[in-house]
């Protein structure tokens, strides 16, 4: 089975023979090297851009004004921030132009903890990117959600970012992307480049089809009758493997996954938390001016009278940035632990 | 020591060393070499260009629109600009990334005034952002006239991207980038120069720079300490070069041969051109006239009167008839309807309907 990384190389590969994707680049994206996390190799679009990010930004605006369809890569979203402001155009140049020009360009950027990657390799975008209209945001927690999601940016006339749960690179799925072959190993030979000299290497990729992911589509990845668990990106599996440890004490949570951030899928959290009464948002940006609190919002105008308990959002402490040492990281940014704790806290609520 | 004490001089000073001009301008102030019918035919568009910013400023003093910024002073340079572009849609063309002080470029490219003045008063019919957008902010994709946005110098940052599909499609289509010198302090006119020069994958981005020596009320010289903007350019191997923009002829001249220069080897060209500011930077700062900034039409004027090319009367005439047709417009459009307040979802997202997500 695919990783993510695999998987999102994959999409990228079917993009540029079969959606029009003119350029995939970035900082370290092309060849030799294909990516500081290996997403990019022996594609056949990809370039080495200068270590701008408000270059590659507005590289991307510019290509896709003339017609191109560009992909472009910020290689920590940690270094986005730079950007924001021509992030905040992309989103309104529709907008203000009152219809005239679109841009059909995706950002893709690794976010999030996971790596012990300190201060400048552990943020995460979501509460900024969810505040940036005119984009559609999109977070997969499996390799086969990324492959698919990453179709649909591809095929977007509208901006989108892709955020990328680093620490879910490397992990395998355990659904098959239609077309790879199932052995880890066969993969791996066909589409890693290998240590060394990559000059006369050439991916073989395999026959690969379009199964794309809408935006605006959760998954609920756990039934359940009790508490509703709505996550996303790395926090995701956490809530899952939580969900199946609280299953044996007789808590019954259902977990969704909410794949897109933009538009998002009111009606499956809807459905689920008039089901259940109680629900808990979990992520790990800080949790001031968090996303997860507009959910919460959300939820408590419009189904307050279906609550058992207060909603809650469980997210990242309110903090300048993660700490390197192995406890810092733990402690600031949830864990599985974390997540059993406060949906057993929230299951235990009685109206 | 000395050169920091002289950067420190009061505001007054500097605003008068503003007015000298640069040492080694490139100008044919002294030749005619241009034939008279596009002489007057840019003379004509420079009056009718002025008087539009003059009724737009009007429009703004008497309550007819929130805010006014343009491009007076700058006619030299945006006509001869507009008449050289290659003018359409798609990367064949010019793909345009202006900023707001633009509208002379767009009248010699050949569009009506009436867009900018129902721009300025925000009506639902304006042509370039539906009444969303200040004055002077354009948009016309049929001419690859990209959205000009309020942010100094972002537009440098996507000329690069424009200039890349056009040289991969061919022809002899270009990117054309304007801004003014305050903003050059922005890192996106640096990544400009960065992208487009590339060892071996330079870019055919003509990247101009119109040198006012002003920031909204900060002089060039208390903010940078390069004295021809043009020359950050050859660090990167560029051609540049600093040219008269009060001067329509050099400014013709001079910008058809760095044309002709990206256009056919497909590398960029830095040009920065010295102009007036005459309004100030916006209505912010009042838009009084400046009197102490030359003013290109009078110096144009004098110099097609002395070649026996335009009489007095004739360009009194040629101002006269602007400025009452401006009028005309502007009363036109008062009564224009402003946009409805449920369009505020329309376009937010390409390809689908406008709605309120949360309704």
């Amino acid at each position: 089975m695919a990783n993510m990384a695999q998987a999102v190389r994959m999409a990228l590969h079917f993009a540029e023979e079969n959606l029009g994707v003119t350029d995939i680049f970035g900082e370290d994206v092309g060849m030799p090297l294909g990516g500081v996390f290996t997403c990019t190799q022996g594609l056949k679009t990809t370039w080495n851009t200068p270590l701008d990010e408000r270059g590659i930004i507005g590289m991307a605006m510019g290509i896709a004004m003339a017609g191109g369809k560009p992909i472009a890569e910020i290689q920590f979203c940690d270094y986005i921030f730079n950007t924001i402001d021509l992030l905040k155009l992309a989103g309104n140049t529709q907008w203000s132009s009152n219809g005239q020009w679109n841009l059909p360009m995706v950002v893709m950027t690794p976010v999030g903890s996971g790596i012990r990657g300190s201060i400048y390799h552990s943020h995460s975008i979501d509460a900024t990117a969810t505040h940036i209209a005119g984009w559609k945001i999109v977070m997969p927690s499996t390799p086969l959600d990324a492959y698919g999601l990453l179709l649909s940016a591809c095929k977007e006339t509208n901006p989108v970012m892709f955020l990328i749960p680093k620490a879910l690179m490397r992990i395998r799925g355990q659904e098959l992307i239609p077309g790879e072959p199932g052995e880890d190993k066969a993969l791996s030979k066909l589409i890693d480049a290998p240590l060394g000299d990559r000059t006369r290497w050439a991916p073989q990729w395999p026959a690969l089809e379009d199964v794309s992911i809408p935006i605006g589509k959760a998954k609920t990845v756990r039934s359940g009758s009790q508490l509703t668990v709505v996550s996303y990106g790395r926090t995701l599996p956490l809530c899952a493997q939580a969900a199946e440890v609280l299953a044996a004490d007789g808590i019954d949570a259902e977990v969704i996954d909410l794949r897109s951030l933009w538009p998002y899928d009111w009606e499956a959290i809807k459905a689920s938390v008039e089901k259940t009464g109680r629900v808990i948002f979990v992520n790990e940006d800080t949790e001031v001016t968090n996303f997860g609190e507009h959910l919460v919002r959300r939820v408590v105008d419009d189904l307050f009278f279906k609550l058992l308990a207060p909603p809650k959002l469980l997210a990242g402490k309110f903090l300048p940035g993660i700490g390197l040492a192995d406890p810092l990281e733990l402690a600031s940014v949830p864990q599985q632990s974390d997540i059993e704790k406060a949906m057993r806290a929230l299951a235990a609520v009685q109206p | 020591m000395a050169r920091d004490a002289k950067k420190m001089s009061a505001p007054a000073k500097s605003a008068k060393a503003a007015a000298k001009p640069f040492k080694a301008l490139v100008t044919h102030s002294e030749e005619l070499p241009l034939h008279k019918k596009l002489l007057l035919s840019m003379h004509d568009t420079m009056v009718k260009a002025r008087c539009l910013e003059e009724r737009l400023i009007a429009m703004y003093k008497t309550g007819h629109g929130y805010f006014w910024i343009g491009g007076p002073g700058e006619e030299a340079f945006n006509v001869p600009l507009g008449l050289l572009i290659k003018k359409g849609m798609g990367p064949a063309f010019d793909y345009l990334h202006f900023h707001y002080r633009q509208s002379a470029t767009l009248l010699a490219m050949g569009e009506e005034p009436l867009g900018a003045i129902r721009q300025m008063k925000n009506t639902a019919t304006d042509p370039y952002s539906g009444g969303r957008n200040f004055a002077g902010h354009f948009s016309k994709k049929e001419w690859n006239i990209t959205p000009v946005s309020s942010p100094i110098e972002v537009q440098y940052a996507m000329a690069p991207g424009t200039a890349l599909v056009q040289k991969r499609f061919g022809g002899d289509g270009i990117s054309i980038v304007t801004g003014g010198d305050a903003g050059t302090a922005e890192g996106d006119f640096a990544s400009c120069l960065v992208w487009s020069s590339r060892p071996g994958q330079e870019l055919p981005v003509l990247i101009l720079v119109t040198n006012n020596r002003w920031g909204i009320s900060t002089p060039y010289e208390q903010t940078q300490g390069v004295e021809r903007i043009s020359d950050r350019g050859v660090a990167f191997g560029m051609k540049t070069k600093t040219i008269d923009g009060n001067d329509p002829i050099s400014a013709y001249l001079e910008l058809k041969e760095a044309m002709e220069y990206v256009r056919t080897e497909r590398k960029p060209y830095l040009v920065e051109a010295r102009v007036s500011r005459l309004y100030g930077h916006s209505s912010a700062s009042g838009a009084n006239f400046a009197t102490n900034e030359a003013d290109c039409i009078t110096v144009f004027e004098a110099k097609l009167e002395k070649a026996g090319m335009l009489t007095r009367e004739q360009a009194k005439a040629v101002r006269d008839r602007y400025t009452e047709e401006l009028a005309d417009l502007a009363r036109a459009v008062k009564e224009e309807a402003f946009p409805d307040g449920s369009t505020i979802w329309d376009h937010v997202f390409h390809g689908e309907p406008g709605r309120d997500p949360f309704a």
